[in-house]
């Protein structure tokens, strides 16, 4: 795709032309971003330095640096910020990880693979709201959950997994959305591998890991960078599954970064407080960005 | 797959695909069932695999809330935002693409970017536009959102499939005279078309399932699927058969649809951004 770059750069008055329409055609949509990006975010650094409470009228003006202070020195942050960090990995480690191994079991040739495949992606069109409660309910419920009684059939005592391993569970609960798109994104990709590349190689004796490790997986790198971007995007800002599931609890144990935040401006309604979480969380959102755009920027732009 | 793989392991292969299928399509399989039990009989231990069905949650469902009140504003605003936003991000793909200028690389990077700014963090300020606009809780409210939130995603995919358009086919028509719109849609569209489609079926997707503005931002007027089944999450939540019966409800169009167009999805993304 080079060629896209290389072939006749045009001269003179058609270059400036050309460089004048490219402007006028990207224009609307960095305008529109730039406004959309831009005004929530001075809104947001404006609360985040003023007292503003909805239920206090009382309290008002300048608050400087206080509610980034109180934030911060808060034990409830640090846990809400490692939580968000462990979910955005673990389930990035499950969807890519398993994601792989799927994709190639996908792709062999087997009775009904269709429709099995249909199966497998199925769970990402369902919404987080019905997932959340799907699995909170009809499965894991300790006393009517399929799981329980499967436990219990076999003479173990059910868990009551959101109450006692409530972060694991949410990032099952999350991974279970997240790995049918991985699959499909990198099933694709598997698939647009060139079969007679497959072929001689089989053909030369590589054996089954071999030709994974030095073929498929060397061919996947793009789509691996698709599926990390897209899903950490996502998985940054997970909140319907974990207001649905544990509302945070116990205590803080499930809250992430967005439900923290949540639980300031809409339960506590501290719109000041709630705006320095923001700001929080958008620098961290941009450190992410930084690191991750950079270390699949290379795949992106090939 | 000319070599004839051995027997046995083809088998396993079966065995452990069919195996891992159904484990992770159980739990719709199993809402999609409980939602033909009645309430009692959702909560029976050991759950039954083989009752009398009913359509009594069903009944239940469309007697406590307008089912297709809230199905149609899911359907206007996943569309309406699709269309706005593919609308948007061919011409900038089209800029991108084929008249690439030093920034092109950092305006496409700092496009996704925005999109990683966590939605709570901007929730209050968009609240407060929303009802100073008079948005809030208005369908057009809801879909320039879900607009925005998607259009980086959208001009960054659509930008894969363009740059495997080659440029000399769009050069041909230029030299026959076409405008650099009719080069657009008439040599261009049709091309990426396949590409086009899976952006957009994603999108829908993405749009249907949005959950964090879509109860933020809506109360009752446009209040999309989404919230109709969070009013179903009542907190002692043992009414098994009618959350079944909802849920399965608020799914069922886009699963249906998902089935439908997985194949096409995967087409158009082979073309892109995934090759």
């Amino acid at each position: 795709m080079q060629a896209v770059f290389e072939h006749s750069p045009p001269a003179g008055a058609t270059a400036r032309s050309t460089k004048r329409t490219g402007f006028l055609l990207l224009s609307p949509s960095v305008l529109i971003l730039l406004v959309w990006s831009i005004v929530p975010l001075v809104m947001t650094l404006w609360y985040s330095v003023q007292n503003y409470n909805l239920v206090d009228p009382t309290l008002h003006g300048f608050a400087g640096i206080d509610n980034y202070w109180y934030l911060l020195t808060d034990p409830d942050f640090l846990h809400a910020l490692l939580n968000t960090f462990v979910l955005v990995a673990g389930v990035l480690l499950i969807s890519v990880g398993g994601g792989t191994l799927l994709a190639v079991l996908y792709d062999q040739e087997f009775f009904g693979r269709g429709i099995a495949r249909i199966m497998v992606i199925s769970p990402f069109f369902i919404m987080p709201t019905v997932s959340a409660l799907l699995w909170k309910n009809l499965m894991l419920h300790p006393i009517y959950g399929v799981y329980s009684a499967m436990m219990r059939a076999v003479g173990l005592t059910p868990i009551d997994w959101l109450a006692r391993f409530p972060l694991m569970t949410v990032m099952m609960i999350v991974a279970w959305e997240w790995l049918p798109f991985a699959v499909l994104i990198l099933l694709t990709a598997v698939q647009s591998l060139d079969g007679e590349q497959r072929e001689a190689a089989r053909m030369d004796g590589a054996g089954p890991i071999a030709r994974f490790r030095y073929i498929i997986l060397p061919h996947l790198g793009r789509a691996i960078s698709v599926v990390v971007m897209i899903e950490t995007i996502y998985l940054l800002t997970i909140f319907a599954e974990i207001s649905v599931t544990t509302a945070g609890g116990p205590g803080v144990a499930s809250t992430n970064l967005p439900y923290l935040i949540y639980s300031r401006a809409l339960l506590q309604f501290d719109v000041g407080g709630a705006s320095a979480g923001g700001v929080v969380a958008i620098v961290i959102a941009n450190i992410v960005a930084i690191f991750l755009v950079r270390a699949v920027a290379r795949n992106l732009e090939a | 797959m000319a070599l004839k793989t051995k027997t046995s392991t083809r088998i396993g292969v079966t065995i452990l695909a069919w195996g891992i299928a159904l484990w992770l399509f159980f739990p719709i399989f199993w809402m999609i069932l409980t939602s033909f039990k009645s309430d009692v009989q959702a909560i029976s231990s050991p759950p039954k695999l083989v009752f009398m069905p009913t359509l009594s949650s069903y009944a239940e469902v469309f007697e406590r809330a307008s089912y297709w009140h809230f199905a149609l504003n899911t359907m206007i605003v996943s569309v309406g935002a699709t269309a706005i936003a593919i609308a948007l991000a061919v011409p900038a793909a089209y800029s991108m693409a084929f008249m690439p200028s030093k920034r092109t690389r950092s305006t496409l990077l700092w496009m996704l970017s925005t999109r990683m700014l966590p939605p709570v963090g901007v929730l209050v300020p968009i609240y407060l536009l929303a009802r100073n606009t008079h948005l809030l809780d208005t369908c057009t409210g809801l879909a320039i959102v879900d607009m925005l939130t998607n259009l980086p995603i959208i001009v960054w995919m659509l930008y894969t499939f363009f740059r495997e358009v080659p440029a000399p086919i769009l050069e041909a028509g230029r030299m026959d005279g076409a405008t650099r719109w009719q080069e657009m849609t008439m040599v261009l569209l049709p091309l990426a078309l396949p590409g086009i489609a899976s952006t957009a079926l994603l999108s829908l997707i993405l749009c249907w399932n949005e959950a964090f503005w879509s109860l933020n931002l809506t109360s009752s007027n446009a209040a999309p699927l989404t919230a109709f089944i969070a009013s179903f999450s009542s907190p002692e939540g043992l009414f098994f058969g009618k959350l079944s019966a909802a849920s399965t409800l608020a799914v069922a169009p886009i699963l249906i649809f998902g089935w439908i167009s997985q194949k096409q999805l995967v087409r158009g993304l082979t073309f892109g951004a995934v090759k």
